[in-house]
Parts: C-alpha cells; sequence; structure tokens
C-alpha cells in the first residue's frame, strides 16, 4: 500500500482496518497528528488531505493511497503556528496539531468564498466566523480565547 | 517582552515547549516508539454487578495474551482497590475492566476484544441512582481529602426559625466527566526487574511509587514528558498504567494500552453528582445569621471517595450559626474522583445560587448581600486569613463588567425574541503546598539546570519553574535547563489542587539560594519540613465571576455573551498562562452550567452519552466574550514567591454566575444542572 505524506511517498503493508490516523501515528511515526476520539467527534486528528481538511480517524488509508496528505508535521512555520505561539493559542497542546490543520483549512475555504453557517453577506473574517468554522475542533483546555486573534494574526488582520 | 535577570517572575514569558506543541514535536505518553511493541484493549464489564466466571477468546483472531482474573499473576494490593485490576471475580460497575487482550496490532487487539465471549454471573438489579432518601445513605469519617465530615456552631434551627427571611432549597448537580483531550494511556516495557512507563499522569514520582509497590519492583521509571490535560483524572495512577505494565510482563513485549473515550467515562473517575440542600437566614438588612450546607454524594462499592462539596461553605460568609455535612451513598457505579475543583466547584453551585435566591427575596443587590458578610476571620477556625480580598474582587468586577445601574429585578431586558441578564457569583479556592525536592546544577559559569519530577499539564509549569529559577539565580530565564515530567528526577508533589507551582517553586527556590550561597555546582532543597510547619487555615484565593446571558423566549437556547473574572490569587507568576488557565476554568465552567451531563441509564449503571458527542465540552462557537484579570495581591505567609494556586478557581462560581444570570433575565430559577433548554421552555411563556 502506498501513503503519500507531507511530499513523501511511503511504501507500507497496512491492515486494511488502519485509518490515516493510525497509519501516520504508529506505522510511519508521524505523531503530531492527535487520536482524542477515534469517532470524528474532536478534530484533534485534523490533517489536510489534497489541501481540504478533514479527520483521519474516519478515513481508511487503503482509500487515499492517491492523495496528497500534509500533517502538521508537513507545516513549515506556517503564520498560523506562528500565531497560535503569539497568542498562546494552547495550553496542553493536545488539540493544538489539529486545530493548526483545521484553521490552515478554514482559512483555505474563507479564501475559495464557501459560506458557514453564520456567513451574513459580507466577507469579512469576523471573530464569530472563526468560531463557527473552528467548531469542530474540540478544546478542554478552553485556549479558544487566544485562538481567535491567532487566526485573525495568520489571516493577515 | 524578554524578562531580565531581575524580573522574570510576572513576566508574559511564552511556553517554552510552545515551538514543540505546534509543530507536532511534542511527545504525549502513547507516542514513544518501542521495539517489537504489541497493543492492549481493556474489556469492559457489560454489566454493573456480578461475577465473572470464564472468558472464551475467539479461536478466529489473533491475540498474543488474553489476561483475566482466571490467568494473570498477582499483584500487591494498595490503598487504591481500583488499581488490583484482573485479581477478582467480582464485577463492581459497568465499565470495570475485566479482560485485556494483546495483539500484534491495534486492529487485531480491539477485533479480537470485541469478539471475545465473557461468561458472567450477573447480580440483582443495579442499584445505581443517588437520591436524597436513599436507604444506604452514611456519614463517611472524612471528606476528600481528610476534611471532617460535618462541622456545627450555634445553634442553626433556632436561627432559622427566627430569622426575618429564611431560604431552603435543593440544588443538584449530575455527573462531569473530565475528558482531557489526551485519553489515559501508556506504554510499558520490562527490562528484567526494571518497568518503564510513558504514562499520561499529573504525578510522575506518584505513579511510580505506585505502581513498584504493585508490582513489587525496585526499578520503575515514569515518564510523562507532555500530558494533554488531566483536570484530576490523571492524578494518581489508573488501571491503564497497571494493565499495561501486567501486559508487559506477561508477554515480554512493551505493552501501550491507550483508553478509547468511551471507557474514559467509566475508568478514570469523573466528578460525583450532587444534591445539596441549603438553608440561609438573614436579618431584614442582609446579614445572615445561619447557614446550612447538607451535601449527598455517591461512590462505588470499590472505594470511598467522599467528594467535600459543604466544605467550602465553612469559610465564605459570616453567620454566627452554621452547619455543614456530607452524606455518601455507594452505589453500582463507577468510582468519581477528583475533577477541576472537586468540593468546591459544585459546592459554590449552590452556595452562590441560594445567595441569588436570598438578595431576591430581600430586594438587595447580590453583590453588597456578600459585602454586607464578609467575615473578618475564617468563620468556623477562628484563625485570620493570609489575605483575602473577596470584596475587592466583587467591587472592582462590578466596576470591569458593568454592573452598576443594574435593574435587580428580573426579566426587565428584552431584544427581539431574546431576554437578556446578568449574574454574579463569588469564587474561593484553597491555597495549598506540599513537599517536593527539587536539585539545581551550575552546568556552565552562565547556564542552569533545574529538575524536579513535576508535570505540566497545560498549566505553563515548566516556563513558570524556569522564571522561578532564574529570579532566585539572578540570571535570565534564558539561562536555565528546565528538566521535568519524570520520576526519576527529584521527588515532586502532584499536580493537583492547584499546589503545582506553589509546591515545586517553593523547592526550586530552595535549591537556587542554596546555590547561590554554596561554592558547589550543586544543590538540592527539599520542602518536607518547612511545609510541614505551615498552618492549613485562613489559605484560600478569591475571585468573583460575572456573566451577562440572553436566553431565546422561543428556543430556550441560553448564550453566554459576556463572562469576566476578578481574581485575587496571590502573586501572578506568568500574567499570559495565568489568563489562559484562568479562562480555560472559566469556559468549562460555563460546560457545567449549560452543557456537561453524565446521562445514566439506571437499569444498566451505564452513562449512555459516553462519547464527544453526547457529552458535549464547550466548543469554539459557545464561547463569546470572555476575560479575566486580577487584583495585584502577594501573600508572603505562603510561599516564598508570594502566589496561591490558579488552575481551579476559574470553574468556582462561574456556573453559579451564569445560572444566576439566567434568572436574572427570565425569572426562572433552576436548581437543577445544567440548564437545558427543556428545563426553561416551559416557563418561558414567549
Ligand atoms: S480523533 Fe478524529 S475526530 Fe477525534
Ligand atoms: S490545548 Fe489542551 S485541549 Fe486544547
Amino acid at each position: 500500500m502506498r501513503l503519500t505524506v507531507n511530499g513523501v511517498d511511503h511504501d507500507l503493508d497496512l491492515d486494511l482496518r488502519t485509518t490515516v490516523l493510525d497509519a501516520l501515528r504508529e506505522h510511519l511515526g508521524l505523531t503530531g497528528a492527535k487520536k482524542g476520539c477515534d469517532h470524528g467527534q474532536c478534530g484533534a486528528c485534523t490533517v489536510l488531505l489534497d489541501g481540504r481538511r478533514v479527520n483521519s480517524c474516519l478515513l481508511l488509508a487503503v482509500a487515499h493511497q492517491d492523495a496528497e496528505i500534509t500533517t502538521i508535521e508537513g507545516l513549515n512555520d506556517h503564520p498560523v503556528q506562528r500565531g497560535f505561539l503569539d497568542h498562546d493559542g494552547f495550553q496542553c497542546g493536545y488539540c493544538t496539531p489539529g486545530q493548526i490543520c483545521s484553521a490552515v483549512g478554514m482559512l483555505d475555504e474563507v479564501e475559495k468564498g464557501w459560506p458557514s453557517a453564520v456567513t451574513q453577506d459580507s466577507d469579512r473574517l469576523s471573530d464569530s466566523e472563526i468560531k463557527e468554522r473552528m467548531s469542530g475542533n474540540l478544546c478542554r483546555c478552553g485556549a479558544y480565547p487566544n485562538m481567535v486573534p491567532a487566526i485573525h494574526q495568520a489571516a493577515g488582520r | 517582552m524578554t524578562a531580565t535577570a531581575q524580573g522574570s517572575v510576572g513576566a508574559p514569558l511564552g511556553r517554552l515547549e510552545g515551538p514543540q506543541k505546534v509543530t507536532g514535536a511534542a511527545r504525549y505518553a502513547a507516542e514513544y516508539p518501542q521495539d517489537d511493541l504489541a497493543y492492549g484493549w481493556i474489556v469492559p464489564s457489560p454489566v454493573a454487578c456480578g461475577t465473572l466466571d470464564a472468558v472464551v477468546v475467539d479461536p478466529l483472531q489473533d491475540a498474543i495474551a488474553v489476561l483475566w482474573h482466571g490467568n494473570v499473576p498477582a499483584l500487591a494490593a494498595v490503598d487504591d482497590p481500583e488499581l488490583a485490576v484482573l485479581q477478582s471475580e467480582k464485577i463492581s460497575y459497568r465499565g470495570q475492566p475485566v479482560a485485556l487482550v494483546i495483539a500484534d496490532s491495534l486492529e487485531a487487539a480491539r477485533r479480537a476484544a470485541q469478539t471475545l465471549s465473557l461468561s458472567i454471573t450477573a447480580g440483582e438489579k443495579p442499584d445505581t441512582v443517588l437520591r436524597e432518601d436513599h436507604p444506604g445513605l452514611y456519614t463517611p469519617e472524612t471528606v476528600n481529602p481528610s476534611f471532617p465530615a460535618e462541622s456545627a456552631m450555634g445553634d442553626v434551627d433556632k436561627a432559622l426559625k427566627s430569622a426575618y427571611i429564611a431560604i431552603d432549597e435543593v440544588y443538584s448537580t449530575p455527573a462531569l466527566h473530565n475528558n482531557p483531550m489526551e485519553p489515559h494511556a501508556t506504554i510499558a516495557r520490562w527490562d528484567g526487574d526494571s518497568l518503564t512507563v510513558f504514562d499520561s499522569n499529573q504525578h510522575p514520582s506518584g505513579v511510580a511509587a505506585t505502581l513498584g509497590e504493585i508490582f513489587g519492583a525496585a526499578n520503575v521509571h515514569v515518564v510523562a514528558e507532555h500530558i494533554g490535560g488531566g483536570f484530576g483524572s490523571k492524578g494518581t495512577a489508573r488501571p491503564n498504567a497497571v494493565l499495561a505494565a501486567l501486559g508487559a510482563r506477561v508477554t515480554g513485549r512493551p505493552v501501550k494500552v491507550v483508553l478509547p473515550r468511551q471507557q474514559m467515562f467509566s475508568i478514570v473517575g469523573h466528578r460525583t453528582p450532587t444534591i445539596q440542600r441549603i438553608r440561609l437566614g438573614a436579618d431584614r438588612d442582609g446579614t445572615l445569621t445561619a447557614i446550612d450546607h447538607q451535601a449527598t454524594s455517591q461512590s462505588s462499592r470499590l472505594f470511598e471517595y467522599a467528594e467535600q462539596t459543604a466544605v467550602v461553605t465553612r469559610h465564605m460568609y459570616a453567620a454566627p450559626n452554621r452547619r455543614t455535612g456530607h452524606q455518601l451513598a455507594r452505589l453500582d457505579m463507577p468510582t468519581p474522583r477528583w475533577m477541576r475543583a472537586p468540593g468546591e466547584a459544585p459546592g459554590m453551585v449552590a452556595l452562590e445560587c441560594a445567595v441569588d435566591e436570598l438578595a431576591e427575596r430581600l430586594g438587595m443587590d447580590p453583590i453588597e448581600l456578600r459585602i454586607r458578610n464578609e467575615p473578618a476571620v475564617e468563620p468556623e477556625s477562628g484563625e485570620p486569613f493570609t489575605s483575602r480580598h473577596y470584596v475587592e474582587c466583587l467591587r472592582r468586577g462590578a466596576q470591569r463588567f458593568g454592573w452598576s445601574g443594574r435593574d435587580h429585578r428580573p426579566g426587565r431586558r428584552r431584544e427581539g425574541d431574546w431576554l437578556i441578564g446578568t449574574g454574579v457569583a463569588g469564587a474561593t479556592y484553597p491555597t495549598m503546598v506540599q513537599p517536593s525536592t527539587a536539585r539545581v546544577r551550575r552546568l556552565a559559569p552562565d547556564r542552569f539546570e533545574v529538575a524536579i519530577g513535576a508535570a505540566d499539564l497545560g498549566t505553563g509549569a515548566r516556563t513558570i519553574l524556569a522564571q522561578i529559577a532564574a529570579d532566585a539565580l539572578g540570571v535570565p530565564a534564558s539561562a536555565i535547563d528546565i528538566k521535568i515530567g519524570d520520576s526519576t528526577l527529584p521527588v515532586a508533589s502532584v499536580a493537583g489542587g492547584s499546589s503545582g507551582s506553589a509546591s515545586w517553586g517553593w523547592a526550586v527556590t530552595g535549591a537556587c539560594r542554596a546555590l547561590v550561597a554554596s561554592s558547589s555546582p550543586e544543590a538540592v532543597f527539599d520542602t518536607t519540613e518547612l511545609v510541614g510547619k505551615q498552618g492549613t487555615a485562613g489559605r484560600h484565593a478569591f475571585g468573583a465571576h460575572f456573566a451577562e446571558v440572553r436566553v431565546d423566549t422561543v428556543t430556550g437556547e441560553v448564550r453566554v455573551s459576556r463572562l469576566y473574572g476578578m481574581y485575587a490569587a496571590g502573586r501572578i507568576l506568568n500574567p499570559r498562562t495565568a489568563r489562559s488557565q484562568f479562562l480555560g476554568g472559566m469556559i468549562m465552567g460555563m460546560g457545567m452550567a449549560l452543557h456537561e451531563e453524565g446521562v445514566l441509564d439506571p437499569a444498566f449503571g451505564q452513562w449512555v452519552n459516553n462519547d464527544l458527542a453526547g457529552y458535549h465540552i464547550p466548543a469554539h462557537a459557545d464561547v463569546e466574550e470572555i476575560d479575566a484579570e486580577w487584583l495585584d495581591e502577594h501573600d508572603d505567609q505562603i510561599n516564598p514567591m508570594g502566589s496561591k494556586g490558579i488552575g481551579e478557581i476559574g470553574i468556582v462560581g462561574s456556573p453559579a454566575a451564569i445560572v444566576n444570570a439566567i434568572w436574572h433575565a427570565t425569572g426562572i430559577r433552576v436548581r437543577d444542572l445544567p440548564v437545558r433548554l427543556d428545563k426553561l421552555l416551559p416557563d418561558l411563556g414567549a
């Protein structure tokens, strides 16, 4: 089986039941993507699949052999990472890789003009837009208030 | 801002491990590569009581081993019976680990566990529901950790009878689940008689000692470098650590056991449900004449954990006649344990909602009512407070929040379909210090290593200890290499009870001062004796929480439009990480007020919403405007830094402030948390 992660092709011998998340964590040593629930309920496992944010615990590795997977390890000094550092956008850090990958994917969705449940007619990236669009990523430490300015900063405002 | 040699403490230094956390490089317990690793999967009991008679493994599944009480080596008993895993046929609650399946892969272990047949003799209909009139209620000898279960002064009944106004209400809070984002996880490996354990916990020194006792091993090395939250649930060794070590011993391979989210609801502890009766008597001017707080909670058959729910009432307000008490029922249910501010968090829901009800009945400003009852000394001990700036928190917080001019009558502000209200509640948390030892070494003339077996669960402990050491040595924080999260470092106390920074910081200060005073390249400092000489009374942090909510009259939806905390919690060692911690506590308090609830299936003794879809913890969109500030307090009677603890006070009182604001918005008193919309809708009368 083949997986392309952060631009590197890997030949792997995986169980058909192995998820993308378990392939990353247990077989490729890429433990940046976290497992918080294994059920698509927390967002800790968020990675980018062909540029779109996905919960990697819900994807079977065997079904994504042709995809380009980008994990937190593949983000190179991204403005979202800088924003999280500058604004203390985390505490324990366990949800953080997922939050960051999710924010990267989310900013791209905004860029493309995809609406969210709270989008009014303006295309301004308001606080409530960020909160709505990031609500699939839970943070038990409650670091949310600092993630909003972190994401604003990354969005260049 | 960079910290200077003279003033690292108090500077908003960024987390030292921040770069690792935002790049995925920070390693958590389940993430240490091992050769020949095997995976363990816990099989939970499907019944709440009974006996496990046999285990039948599906021969088609490729398990390496299936451990259960019929085939595991005996373990030495320790004071937590929950750690005697797989030692008995007896089943004490649904979800209790009854077997461990070990396989070459995660997928194989999980499947083999799912297909395992358990032959069980189920017990009688399980007793699972806490009631105020439960026939098994008793008064425990002490409540967590070692307070007397009861206290009394004066004549409460007489005072209540003759009071100008008396309040008598029952408040209840549900089972709450810690749910740190990182599941409890362990990798265990034996090298001969030495055990190495990578474990997600709040107390590496303590977990090492416990595992050493259980396995009779002299050499136990616990690594907990990064911990993805714990909130009390990782304060002691949990069954996953024992099971992984057991599995590794039996198979001779390193074994990894990570709890699936669903199992965390039963195995690692949770906050007990509480039923609390509060009675207050007051004069016409609001002076309290009597306070009575009686709390009922539950524990498991296995282990007596008695939440200290009413203890907070012993030091909050003045009143000549006062009584507190605790009753406990032992049920066929999982063991409750510590969850962020055990005791204070649920206790202050009842007390601070009752005080609000009293203010309503008296037609008083609830802030003025609280100030009127400010005690001069700790009411029950009669000891002075080392520092108490509760009134200042209320007054200053009120100013910052914009309280003045509030119409104290409910249901007066409406915008479209929304009713708007504001509420206030006090906050407090005991200031604790525990014995710890630190070591400092001079590596080079301008380079120091500070080592202590502390744990950073996201609190910022690593950073703060470096700041403390820097000041004590008179060097910049960048000159410090800080080593924590490892049981081979000098013994440290648990990261719990908001006591971490105070306890470890004291040891670090002592070691650094000793190094400066001597010419040797290394100094070690143990605070055991100093801590032992300290008193315990009159030591608390205080604060005030303010909330503004809006309630949709059509749907009953509650939104917290503003949440604000003002604290007097000793010297704030790092304003950047402190603010984050306060806000995190307040957000968890919002969850307690509005969202969180372990829903019980009484027939099976099962938390039915045992995942993150069914158990709602606050999400981004739940948090609107929120802020935390603090007064400049420096308490030099507590520790050399002048600090108190800040990890838990944010969840104390914030739920009550929200519930009181909901009443102010709607006129509806909900006394049974969480305030779900179905509890408001019948009375909203849009
Ligand atoms: S681990 Fe994938 S969403 Fe939680
Ligand atoms: S930083 Fe701890 S869960 Fe988000």
